[in-house]
């Protein structure tokens, strides 16, 4: 094998035309000559970028936030050595413990699988958009009133992936939770007070609407 | 990881022309849950890696009089909540809303599903997808609790496919295309054991992409169940698929497929011979189990997978007719 050449990749294509995936405008398979996609492109980021260092814009809790990295940086990557944003924390690295949960378009994800310049034009919430000392998520709250962390390194994986969770089952039983919050380890073991976490947590925001 | 460009095609004829016809060139990234570890971990360095996740084409679930088409990007969150595929394709929708993760099922993808590595602790350790050393695998004589109980090798690893065993017993086909043209591939021809170090474990070629699965229409019951070792994140031990074509309360034929058990989703003829003309009952379920594990070679650490393959099967028919668990 070593010895064979390995063949060439084929060539970039000329046109230059991302800005539909960028933007998330569709734009139809073979509906458009190379000619149109020429013109539309003027100015528009290329379709292949990298591998060297590209400027990207990512949305974050909000707020567009510009950076300058690699195609292979994942999103946290981006977020905890980029632009300080270390809520999400990162653990196996591997798609497999859900420390480095955040939401990407309202749906929890792991960030260590996702690479930064994949998330652009997407809405990213991270721990430090919903929750702070001043103003707790009423997840957060409930976390803290049912000694839900032990170490506490999951903890931030967990409020989103419990965000995530109750905002699609407002009104979850005991079963559902088990269930819902299998994408999240916690080594210290602190299932239970998780559990009941999530559970007060629903009752409180139905309190919330109904008071 | 390796460095590489990153590829954003807007169309499928755009990332059929970025691909290579060669392995190790250029990787087609969907869901990124396999791909981005193996980068990490050095399994894959490809110099180009081609999102697809803008391509509609290979969006949506359609139900059609011929059947179910589910786009390759269709998530595994989508395919367990459509109302098509948990009435007509229980047995998919328990595969898909099996996966304990939610955010694994928000990002992974249908066409992810099929195409991922597998996890054999050899291959993702870096000894190679069949772990040869001195002509001879590592895994009968080594570390080989979670590895297959079928096929004789020389792949020992189980196929990680969630999907496989029900699109196999559903009868679905793959559809493959590359810059010459698309094929349509059988879901049991797409996974392969491979022979030798060089070859894959799917039928897909390097300058192909996994545009859509096709399910047939057809009235059958079906369920898939799982047994794992643990409720979160992890893979199952053994599942099974069954598919049931009913002749009043009769079973006409039936399909049934193993997973987790060999490199393949693993076919078990015997069963289908036991069930043809029974009802489905605690007895002849158990007789079904018993059957579908004729012919397992367990290894030195495996043989618990026998017991677990044959509950699997038993289950997975009760479950399908929905009579009481016994």
């Amino acid at each position: 094998m070593s010895s064979k050449k390995e063949p060439e990749l084929p060539a970039r294509p000329k046109t230059r035309f991302s800005r539909r995936g960028f933007l998330g405008v569709g734009i139809s398979g073979g509906a458009l000559g190379t000619a149109l996609l020429e013109r539309e492109a003027v100015a528009a980021p290329a379709n292949v970028a990298g591998p060297g260092p590209v400027a990207i814009t990512l949305n974050i809790n909000g707020k567009p936030v510009n950076l300058t990295v690699e195609p292979r940086v994942t999103l946290v990557d981006a977020l905890r050595n980029y632009l300080d944003l270390t809520g999400a924390k990162k653990v196996c690295d591997r798609a497999a413990c859900g420390t480095c949960t955040v939401m990407l378009n309202g749906k929890s994800v792991y960030s260590c699988a996702v690479l930064a310049i994949d998330a652009q034009g997407k809405n990213i919430e991270t721990i430090e958009g919903i929750t702070s000392p001043e103003k707790m998520h009423p997840v957060s709250a409930a976390f803290w009133n049912n000694d839900a962390q032990q170490c506490g390194y999951c903890t931030p994986g967990f409020v989103m992936a419990c965000k995530g969770f109750l905002d699609e089952h407002p009104n979850p039983t005991a079963d559902q939770v088990k269930h819902g919050l299998g994408g999240n380890l916690c080594r210290c073991g602190t299932y239970m007070g998780v559990r009941a976490a999530v559970l007060e947590a629903a009752k409180a925001a139905k309190g919330g609407k109904n008071g | 990881m390796q460095s590489f460009e990153y590829a954003n095609p807007a169309t499928l004829q755009e990332a059929l022309a970025l691909l290579a016809p060669r392995w190790g060139q250029a990787d087609i990234l969907a869901g990124g849950t396999d791909l981005i570890s193996l980068m990490k971990d050095y399994l894959h360095t490809p110099k180009r890696v081609v999102n697809i996740k803008n391509l509609k084409e290979l969006e949506g679930i359609q139900k059609t009089d011929a059947g179910l088409r589910i786009g390759a990007l269709v998530t595994m969150d989508e395919l367990a909540k459509n109302a098509d595929v948990r009435s007509g394709y229980k047995s998919l929708a328990d595969a898909a809303a099996g996966i304990p993760s939610p955010q694994i099922r928000h990002m992974g993808t249908a066409g992810g599903d099929l195409c991922q590595r597998p996890r054999c602790w050899y291959y993702r350790q870096g000894f190679g997808l069949l772990a040869m050393k001195d002509g001879k695998s590592l895994v009968p004589g080594g570390e080989n609790k979670y590895h297959a109980i079928f096929g004789g090798g020389p792949a020992w690893f189980v196929s990680a496919s969630s999907l496989g065993p029900a699109l196999v017993a559903l009868g679905a086909r793959v559809k493959l295309v590359s810059a010459k043209g698309p094929r349509e591939v059988p879901a049991a021809k797409f996974f392969v054991a491979p022979k030798d170090e060089a070859s894959r474990e799917i039928a897909l070629r390097p300058d192909e992409i996994l545009t859509e699965i096709l399910v047939p229409a057809a009235v059958v019951k079906s369920a898939t169940y799982e047994v794992r070792q643990k409720e979160a994140l992890d893979w199952p031990l053994a599942t099974a698929s069954v598919a049931l074509t009913m002749k009043g309360n009769a079973v006409a034929s039936a399909k049934v497929v193993l997973g987790h058990v060999a490199a393949t989703p693993w076919e078990a003829a015997d069963a289908e011979k036991a069930l043809a003309g029974k009802t489905i009952t605690p007895a002849t379920a158990e007789a079904a189990g018993k059957a579908a594990v004729t012919g397992a070679q367990p290894l030195s650490q495996n043989a618990y997978k026998v017991t677990l393959a044959k509950v699997a099967v038993k289950r997975a028919l009760l479950e399908a007719v929905k009579a009481p668990k016994a």
